[in-house]
């Protein structure tokens, strides 16, 4: 990929970019513009190395976030936030994969019970590895590497009152680090939970889905440090076709549960530039099972609330004009 | 594989995604179990069983390659009348000197011909050879030992062997094999290993189903395989197997040794092996009176490559002292050190303990947390008179005097302690120039990065400069102990503000020039005459042309499957080793898919994809004269080009320690007897040299105390850290990943010891109490061996208690029972107890292991029976 100069795109019009299967960088004000930039990652050849995680902190100078052991499988990262761009789940799970025998045997074991509390439970009080529950004797070990989706409609860009955050070139959204000031509407306009504030900084980080690099047409760090190709970064479209064509590979295998996340540009939030290839429900991976951009009703709820307000004020004012009346 | 090598795992996810089967095998359910086909946790220690299993499967049921077997291999070879097998002893084989704890080999012969060790203990046959054999010879070898000499050498002293080619002969090696392995049938594999019988039988068919002529199958292994006092048995049961299968010599098949870290292969090529010079030279010992003739003339074989060893020693003495090397004073040979016994890392700390080792060098190594009983390692240590460390930080061998374990107890105060520390921070390959050699035998060059930070230096510019130093210092020196100093070749150009040595000059001279000073291109024109100069023959031809072959990175898609331009591979650039088995005794590949050299009738020629591991033009049709000598001493049928007699060895008659068939012995410490035989364990594997009070070992099997130490725990690596922790532990970014140390246990062991999950437990062994948090898990399965449930604890070994991340190390709970070929340490297989609860601090600490030692009625002699 060529270097792309880097201008800042302007912010869209809330109208326009809240509906559909749109163009985000067209909207975002790119009207010559490269083509859209994501990750499928794809969880069914995930080894659970890590590296994304590493290269990520590595090419973007995230501080270290907490030496914790945490008891849960091999995860002692939690889940994504300020410092933690990439995060690596790991979920034991008694389920068969296809055409695998797992060799376990754990017949006496109710892992029932176990696994209601799941893997949100405080280390220390689950009594063993937080385990999902199946048939004894079968087994399989989940992986996926999670990441900022990139939302076609991203409510986060939406709320910013800085204009911070802002849609890139690329399609992909990114904080500006000199221009957020800490305000966080950012962080429950999110409908997957990702973008944070960094404790003793203030200000919100997240994913740039490295847009340093893709300046420069390098790919991101993460995708280029994962041995096995189960991120990979392209060209949207690309990706799309990429990931139906494994899906269907997968399900030809009889891997049945296997399915895309947020691949759907009908979706919620008009589908996500960073998508996933998943082998379960996306609450076994801690996702969302169905995303709305959380500011998809704004525009409608901003006629209510002036209708509302319109009425109240009426209300108030013939309220007024009644008890003067009565009195 | 994908927990410790996760960047090669993607050939295998590739592999996979081509339709390749995957089968893991390991105690515990690892990164590699959740993308295998098959995952078979199998209880530590009873590989051999397991394979030895499939073997005896294979034979059965007729599923071996048989032309390839009857062409390539020694099954038709007939043995002497002497030989008596395990089965005929009850576990041992003949030749078993008790009182030495070794064998004599010469009841393993071939009928009709001597032969001497294709590799490993070469030198066991140096006093038959050179003349005035006496038994001390025998034992010295046996406790010095031939390092890793990977399938190079060997030797056909006299005569023809007589061969069966019906593989009927009672005494020919297909028959003996089938015998040796009789008993390992399915269900005996299931008792001893814990694999359900189906679960067993599934591998078992999916290995037959896919080796022969259409298809190959390749094993993998790492130290889960090597360090155990029978390591060096486990790799050849997979060699026998794989011959079996066909799958040696042909693309897809092999036995994959995956290293420990990055260019290990490298450093065995170009040894920092006590026993071996580059390539695999035998390092010599110090026999009375030996020349460089008689060296080579015990040392080198008539037939095969081997045959060519004087060329290699006399290019390398070359290489090394240069003009100084004349035929007259025997090129030197005198300048080389000679062995007079077992130098290992163990004898090395048994040494320093002795006070005999006074000075020691680490370089990249962390023994007080890497090594089996790390405590003894610090002991060592502390009884130096100096120690250099070079490291990337401050690892627990450069601090365990100020702040280790020891001093924490009060066992050791740092005022007592006259070892003199020197802390050189060393440079990160990113930071230097240089090559790393992989498992392929590939060498791919890197190239420097940015300059090293503040004081630290490449390793290249360490030793250079140091010898520079130490030259200059006896530069006036007239005593004759000081040539081999002065005389070495040591110009290396040198660039930068650092005046670090070009790496590439070093390149240059492991290449190797003729007299005019050009490169060399290949290992074939190496001469005896001190004409030419090469510092490792294998390498011959790394800088050919001078060119760095090595620094080559052609893309894939430019070149054909087999990738010859990118990187460089060792011998003459050949990807797959004997690759002349990958076609028929005819020169026709044995299937148009496994294709891979073959010989051209039209144009007399051996070609193909791979560079031929064979004289080019030597028709399969080519028989040798009697009396023939080196490569032309081999038939056009003989693949295996580095063995005197051509074959691969099913058997091997000489060049081990511990017998020439594998068989299933229990680890050191076990709770479980050998079903197999009476014989519990290996009766040579390196111990009396070890007897210390630190490190006594356990009762094993049924005796009393056993019940003591009823678990079996095993060491290994995460995806998170790297070995002992020196390039992980100190980084911010890897130390969150993986914290804290910790053990793995399986929800059934946590109830019936109360271990509580995320909470701490204590670990105890005959050595050491050590403390960890608990991860218990499914992933961790219990077992059923011997109709007794048997638990497993999992211990990764990266910690210490510096850096970042911390812990106990592992190794404090590991012996020093080694393996008898190579002194490798057995910690993936030990016998523990396991408690809920944090350990004893200080004096507390030793005492409760001493209660251990008391309770299971432990003594200087307990584990040390034959």
């Amino acid at each position: 990929m060529a270097p792309v100069d880097i201008t800042i795109g302007r912010r869209p019009s809330l109208d326009g970019a809240l509906l559909g299967d749109t163009d985000p960088a067209t909207q975002g004000g790119y009207p010559d513009h490269p083509p859209r930039m994501g990750f499928f990652t794809d969880t069914s050849v995930c080894i659970g190395c890590k590296a994304c995680e590493v290269a990520c902190k590595e090419w973007n100078a995230i501080p270290e976030d907490g030496l914790l052991f945490t008891g849960m499988s091999m995860d002692n990262s939690q889940g994504l936030g300020a410092d933690t761009w990439r995060h690596v789940a790991f979920i034991e799970q008694r389920k068969p994969i296809a055409a695998q025998d797992p060799g376990v045997a754990h017949e006496g074991v109710d892992v029932t019970p176990l696994a209601r509390q799941g893997s949100g439970t405080a280390a220390g009080q689950a009594a063993v590895t937080p385990t999902t529950p199946g048939d004894a004797g079968e087994f399989r070990w989940l992986m996926a590497s999670d990441v900022c989706k990139h939302c076609t409609h991203a409510a986060c860009l939406d709320v910013c009152p800085t204009g911070s955050l802002f849609r890139t070139e690329f399609g992909t959204v990114v904080v500006q680090e000199d221009i957020c000031n800490g305000c966080g509407y950012c962080i429950p306009a999110c409908p997957y939970g990702v973008i944070d504030q960094r404790e003793g900084d203030g200000r919100a980080w997240k994913c740039t889905l490295c847009y340093d690099r893709l300046s420069v047409g390098q790919e991101p760090a993460c995708a280029k440090s994962c041995p096995t190709n189960s991120i990979q970064f392209g060209p949207l479209d690309e990706l799309r076709e990429r990931a139906d064509a494994r899906l269907a590979r997968l399900h030809e295998a009889g891997v049945i549960d296997a399915r895309l996340y947020g691949r759907d540009p009908h979706d919620g939030v008009g589908g996500d530039g960073a998508f996933f290839l998943l082998l379960d429900e996306p609450e076994v991976y801690g996702l969302p099972p169905d995303p709305v951009v959380t500011t998809r009703d704004l525009p409608s709820m901003a006629k209510h609330v002036a209708a509302a307000a319109a009425t109240l004020i009426g209300g108030a004012l013939a309220a007024f004009a009644v008890g003067r009346w009565v009195s | 594989m994908a927990e410790c090598h996760p960047v090669g795992f993607q050939w295998v996810m590739e592999a996979k995604a081509r339709g390749a089967k995957v089968i893991h095998v390991d105690p515990r359910f690892t990164r590699t179990s959740a993308l295998a086909d098959i995952h078979v946790p199998l209880r530590a220690g009873t590989d051999i069983a397991f394979l030895g299993g499939i073997i005896n499967y294979v034979l059965t049921n007729d599923k071996y390659f048989r032309e390839y077997v009857v062409a390539y291999t020694n099954a038709g070879t007939i043995l002497i009348e002497d030989y008596r097998d395990t089965e005929d002893l009850d576990g041992v084989f003949s030749g078993l000197d008790v009182d030495q704890r070794s064998y004599d080999f010469h009841t393993w012969q071939y009928e009709g011909m001597e032969v001497q060790a294709a590799s490993g203990h070469r030198d066991l046959e140096y006093q038959d050879k050179a003349g005035g054999g006496n038994g001390r010879s025998r034992r010295s070898v046996h406790h010095s030992g031939r390092g890793e000499a990977h399938g190079s050498g060997g030797v056909a002293i006299t005569g023809v062997p007589q061969v069966d080619p019906t593989l009927q002969h009672p005494r020919c090696v297909f028959q003996v094999l089938k015998r040796h392995y009789a008993r390992y049938t399915p269900e005996m594999v299931s008792d001893i290993c814990g694999v359900s019988v189906d679960t067993f039988l599934q591998v078992c068919k999916l290995l037959a189903e896919n080796s022969g002529r259409e298809r190959t199958s390749s094993f993998v292994y790492s130290v889960g395989w090597t360090q155990h006092t029978v390591g060096v048995q486990y790799i050849r049961t997979a060699a026998v197997l794989q011959q079996l299968l066909g799958n040696i010599g042909r693309p897809g098949g092999g036995i994959m040794a995956l290293r420990g870290h990055a260019s290990i292969q490298g450093s065995t090529d170009i040894p920092t092996l006590y026993n071996l010079l580059p390539g695999y030279i035998p390092m010599p010992h110090a026999h009375s009176n030996e020349d460089l003739d008689s060296f080579i003339e015990a040392e080198s074989p008539k037939k095969g490559y081997w045959a060519q060893m004087r060329a290699y020693t006399v290019s390398l003495l070359k290489s090394w002292w240069g003009p100084a090397a004349t035929p007259d004073n025997d090129f030197c040979f005198d300048y080389l050190p000679r062995l007079t016994g077992n130098h290992s890392t163990y004898e090395t700390v048994m040494a320093q303990l002795a006070g005999e080792c006074k000075g020691y060098f680490l370089l990249g190594e962390n023994p007080a947390v890497g090594s089996a009983n790390a405590k003894m390692q610090r002991l060592g240590m502390a009884n130096l008179e100096w120690l250099v460390v070079r490291d990337f930080s401050l690892i627990e061998s450069a601090t365990w005097w100020k702040d280790g374990p020891e001093i924490e107890s009060g066992e050791l105060r740092p005022e007592d302690i006259g070892t003199e520390v020197f802390f050189l921070p060393a440079a990160a390959h990113t930071e230097k120039d240089g090559s790393f050699t992989n498992t392929q035998r590939m060498l791919q060059w890197h190239h420097q990065a940015v300059e090293p930070c503040g004081d630290a230096r490449s390793d290249l510019w360490f030793t250079f400069h140091l010898g520079r130093k130490i030259r200059e210092k006896l530069a006036a020196s007239t005593d004759e102990m000081d040539r081999p100093i002065l005389d070495l070749t040591w110009d290396y150009p040198t660039k930068g503000s650092l005046a670090e040595p070009e790496a590439e000059a070093v390149l240059a001279e492991i290449n190797g020039w003729d007299a005019e000073g050009s490169p060399l291109s290949s290992y074939e024109q190496l001469k005896e005459d001190g004409s030419t100069a090469c510092g490792c023959w294998i390498y011959c031809g790394v800088y050919s042309n001078a060119i760095n072959q090595a620094a080559r990175r052609k893309p894939a898609a430019q070149q054909d499957w087999i990738a010859k331009e990118w990187g460089w591979a060792w011998p003459a650039n050949r990807r797959i080793l004997y690759n002349r088995a990958s076609a028929d005794p005819d020169g026709k590949p044995w299937s148009a898919r496994k294709a891979l050299v073959w010989w051209d009738e039209d144009k007399a020629k051996w070609t193909g994809h791979d560079i031929p591991d064979f004289t080019a033009t030597k028709s399969p049709h080519y028989r040798p004269p009697p009396g023939a000598t080196g490569a032309a001493a081999l038939a056009g049928v003989d693949p295996f080009v580095m063995q005197a007699d051509g074959k691969s060895w099913l058997f091997v008659p000489a060049g081990l320690t511990d017998g020439p068939l594998p068989a299933h012995y229990e680890p050191q410490e076990s709770p479980v007897p050998n079903l197999l035989y009476r014989q519990q364990r290996n009766p040579v594997r390196q111990i009396t040299a070890m007897v210390h009070p630190h490190d006594r070992f356990e009762p094993s099997g049924g005796e009393p105390g056993t019940e003591v130490f009823p678990y079996v725990c095993s060491t290994y690596r995460i995806a998170e850290h790297h070995t002992a922790g020196g390039m992980s532990r100190f980084s911010p970014y890897l130390a969150e990943l993986a914290p804290e140390f910790f053990c793995e246990v399986s929800p059934e062991l946590a109830t019936e010891r109360r271990l509580e999950h995320a909470g701490w437990a204590t670990i105890i062994t005959a050595r050491a109490a050590i403390e960890a948090r608990v991860m218990v898990t499914e992933r961790m399965t219990p077992m059923t061996v011997a109709g007794k449930r048997l638990h497993h604890v999992g211990l990764p070994y990266h910690w210490g208690h510096s850096g970042l991340a911390t812990g106990d190390p592992a190794n404090e709970l590991a012996h020093l029972s080694l393996d008898p070929n190579v002194h490798i340490q057995e910690v993936k297989v030990l016998a523990c107890d396991i408690q809920p609860g944090r350990r004893p601090r200080g004096r507390a600490r030793d005492a409760l292991v001493e209660e251990y030692q008391r309770r299971a009625g432990i003594t200087e002699r307990t584990g040390t029976e034959v």
